[in-house]
């Protein structure tokens, strides 16, 4: 929080004196920008991409990049730009090689930021205007939110990919994505009828088919119990623990492993879970809490478990 | 002051009409839920006292007597708790807007809360965050008490409410910069703060009982006592009242229930304020009655709220802290109005 006043007079007052020297030659590029993303050259800067910030230039290679979003960093290192990447935030816990360090993507400081010169930060969403604060330190700053859907992500890795330079490894790693989750939609059994509870923590928060995570269990045809509260909780209602018990799911889902300490065993010690068919049939599955919550090259490895989980289901129940 | 009051008739027929009240509050709280269960099966279940009657499926009886019954006890206790803690305190403090967290016993139960979630060991939320919410309601206000208690001299109520005041800045002060240094436990805090009945069990009855039985019935006991203390310190050290001893004992009290009901249901604003306050516009300013009509109100103001909570967005919930203002600040409002209408 006492950040963010700073940042924001910084914005401020660097806006008021750029306008004054009669800036805005960010305004002249967008003309040459299709021409750009349709170069597969690796070496092809400048190249426009297209971010949550709007578009944005990029003269020559970055070799400089600060990664704020732990889904970023994920995609940075597996499209092999892992090189350039010189400090990501305290939360960018994969891959183990990430130069983690203290700087917050949750906080922002503009200042600590540009301490460390990047010539790229690539930041999620955050509640102050860390985009234009840094543009106006003259550090490009590339907003890549929280994806709602699973093509989106796809586009975000794509996009990463022309900032960095690895086009053509960020392509074949969408290619190989698309290609992992078309054969795990393909050998889903949609036809089961498997019902699912999805808990994102202990007071039974959960995810509707809206969210990016219930589209995942939407395209291996479960069926969500969280789906009839879905009115106007945004996508993550919060059930009634009674309703959980009389949905009676076949397979519970634990995004709260790492928050929230839940496993199998305190789950099956709930008051009443124990009628619930999941806890009483081995149906109940710990997942990892970070895998669940980002939406990169790791969401297919998050499918492949929940097929697989819903697969055994389907097995012990045939 | 009241002697429509003591004349006894009244004050029982209004004791009648809370325990009335209190029972059909706990009956819609068995009744009302996410899950259809007939009436018909509810009394034959409660018949049965806790049994499986014929009929009736192990999930239903499974539900009611491990996740109904439970979460009213505990939604009555905290009520109860909340509203006899605002009442003493509105006394001795004799400042209607005084509120069981006045004296820091909300910033010490989040600081206590927020070291559980994000320092304690992962795997014993469910233990730690209610014990360490308990102690920091105990130190927060312990702090506040000590610190004020000595300044001030014959306006003793004034420096305590000071020191509380302080106290639970500091408090938040520190709560607030360890959320920052741990900002993935952010949302478990803030979700604990709105109140968790959703996840109550036995558990929780039995962590709240022992304090809030003890807590209640000791304010209770001292109830004639605070009509004399709200005259005035001085006042009612010329009537041979010990002021501060009779202070010190309410604080402790208020204290130890209104730790309880945090430490199980988080915080829930509003209900010590507005349950007193309606108590009094109904049966007057004497807490003779005042005390135990807001113990049965209380109680049964949270058990409905606690229905509306789990009933209005079904299957989903509402968290509780939210609906007690946005449901008892217009209740207030018409009993505030009507009752200027009437005198």
């Amino acid at each position: 929080m006492p950040h963010r006043p700073l940042a924001a007079l910084l914005a401020v007052l660097l806006a008021v004196a750029l306008a004054a020297c009669g800036g805005g030659d960010d305004a002249a590029t967008p003309a040459t920008s299709s021409a750009a993303v349709e170069t597969t050259e690796a070496s092809a800067f400048p190249v426009t991409v297209e971010a949550d910030n709007g578009s944005l230039t990029l003269e020559e290679q970055p070799d400089a990049i600060i990664s704020l979003s732990p889904t970023a960093t994920e995609s940075l290192f597996a499209i092999g730009a892992g090189e350039q990447v010189i400090a990501v935030d305290d939360q960018s816990n994969f891959p183990p090689e990430a130069p983690m360090t203290e700087l917050s993507g949750f906080e922002p400081n503009a200042e600590a930021i540009a301490g460390y010169e990047p010539d790229l930060v690539v930041f999620a969403t955050e509640p102050g205007d860390l985009g234009s604060a840094l543009e106006t330190l003259g550090v490009t700053a590339l907003q890549l939110d929280a994806a709602p859907a699973l093509e989106v992500a796809y586009e975000q890795i794509e996009q990463l990919g022309l900032a960095t330079g690895h086009q053509a490894e960020a392509e074949t790693l969408v290619d190989g994505m698309r290609s992992q989750v078309d054969e795990l939609v393909a050998g889903a059994d949609p036809s089961a009828g498997l019902s699912f509870y999805y808990e994102l923590d202990d007071t039974f928060y959960s995810v509707t088919s809206k969210t990016f995570i219930g589209q995942l269990f939407e395209l291996l045809g479960l069926e969500n119990i969280a789906d009839a509260a879905g009115g106007g909780s945004g996508g993550y209602p919060q059930l009634s623990a009674e309703y959980i018990i009389e949905s009676d799911p076949d397979l519970i889902f634990l995004a709260d492993t790492k928050c929230c300490g839940q496993s199998r065993e305190t789950v099956s010690g709930r008051p009443g879970w124990d009628q619930i068919a999941a806890v009483s049939d081995g149906g109940v599955v710990s997942l990892d809490d970070d895998v669940a919550s980002r939406w990169g090259p790791r969401v297919v490895d998050l499918l492949l478990e929940i097929a697989t989980a819903a697969g055994a289901v389907e097995a012990e129940a045939a | 002051m009241s002697t429509l009051v003591s004349s006894g008739s009244p004050r029982s027929r209004a004791t009648l009409i809370g325990v009335a009240v209190l029972i059909a509050a706990i009956l819609a709280g068995l009744l009302i839920g996410p899950v259809r269960i007939g009436a018909a099966n509810v009394f034959r279940w409660l018949v049965s006292f806790g049994g499986t009657p014929a009929g009736m499926s192990e999930q239903e009886a499974s539900i009611l007597a491990e996740l109904r019954l439970p979460r009213v006890i505990v939604a009555g206790l905290v009520g109860a708790s909340l509203a006899a803690s605002g009442a003493a305190y509105q006394a001795v403090f004799r400042n209607p807007l005084a509120d069981p967290y006045l004296l820091g016993a909300a910033a010490g139960a989040g600081l206590g809360a927020t070291i559980a979630v994000g320092y304690g060991p992962a795997g014993a939320i469910d233990v730690t965050v209610p014990i360490a919410a308990f102690v920091g309601a105990l130190v927060g206000v312990g702090l506040a008490y000590g610190l004020g208690r000595s300044s001030l001299g014959g306006r003793a109520g004034t420096s305590l409410v000071l020191a509380g005041v302080a106290v639970a800045s500091f408090l938040t002060a520190v709560q607030t910069f360890l959320q920052q240094q741990r900002s993935e436990t952010l949302r478990q805090v803030y979700t604990w703060i709105l109140g968790r009945l959703g996840t109550t069990g036995w558990d929780d009855v039995w962590l709240a009982l022992p304090s809030v039985a003890l807590a209640v019935t000791t304010l209770w006991i001292v109830r004639r006592l605070l009509d004399v203390i709200e005259v005035g310190d001085v006042e009612a050290q010329s009537l041979g009242l010990n002021v501060t001893r009779l202070r010190l004992v309410v604080v402790l009290a208020a204290s130890l229930a209104t730790a309880a009901a945090v430490a199980v249901a988080g915080l829930i604003g509003f209900v010590g304020i507005i349950v007193p306050h309606t108590v009094r516009l109904l049966v007057g300013g004497s807490y003779r009655s005042v005390l135990p009509l807001s113990v049965l109100f209380g109680a049964s103001f949270l058990i409905i709220v606690d229905v509306l909570a789990r009933t209005v967005v079904a299957p989903a919930e509402i968290p509780i802290g939210v609906i007690t203002a946005l449901v008892g600040a217009p209740f207030f409002l018409v009993v505030l109005r009507r009752n200027r209408r009437a005198t």
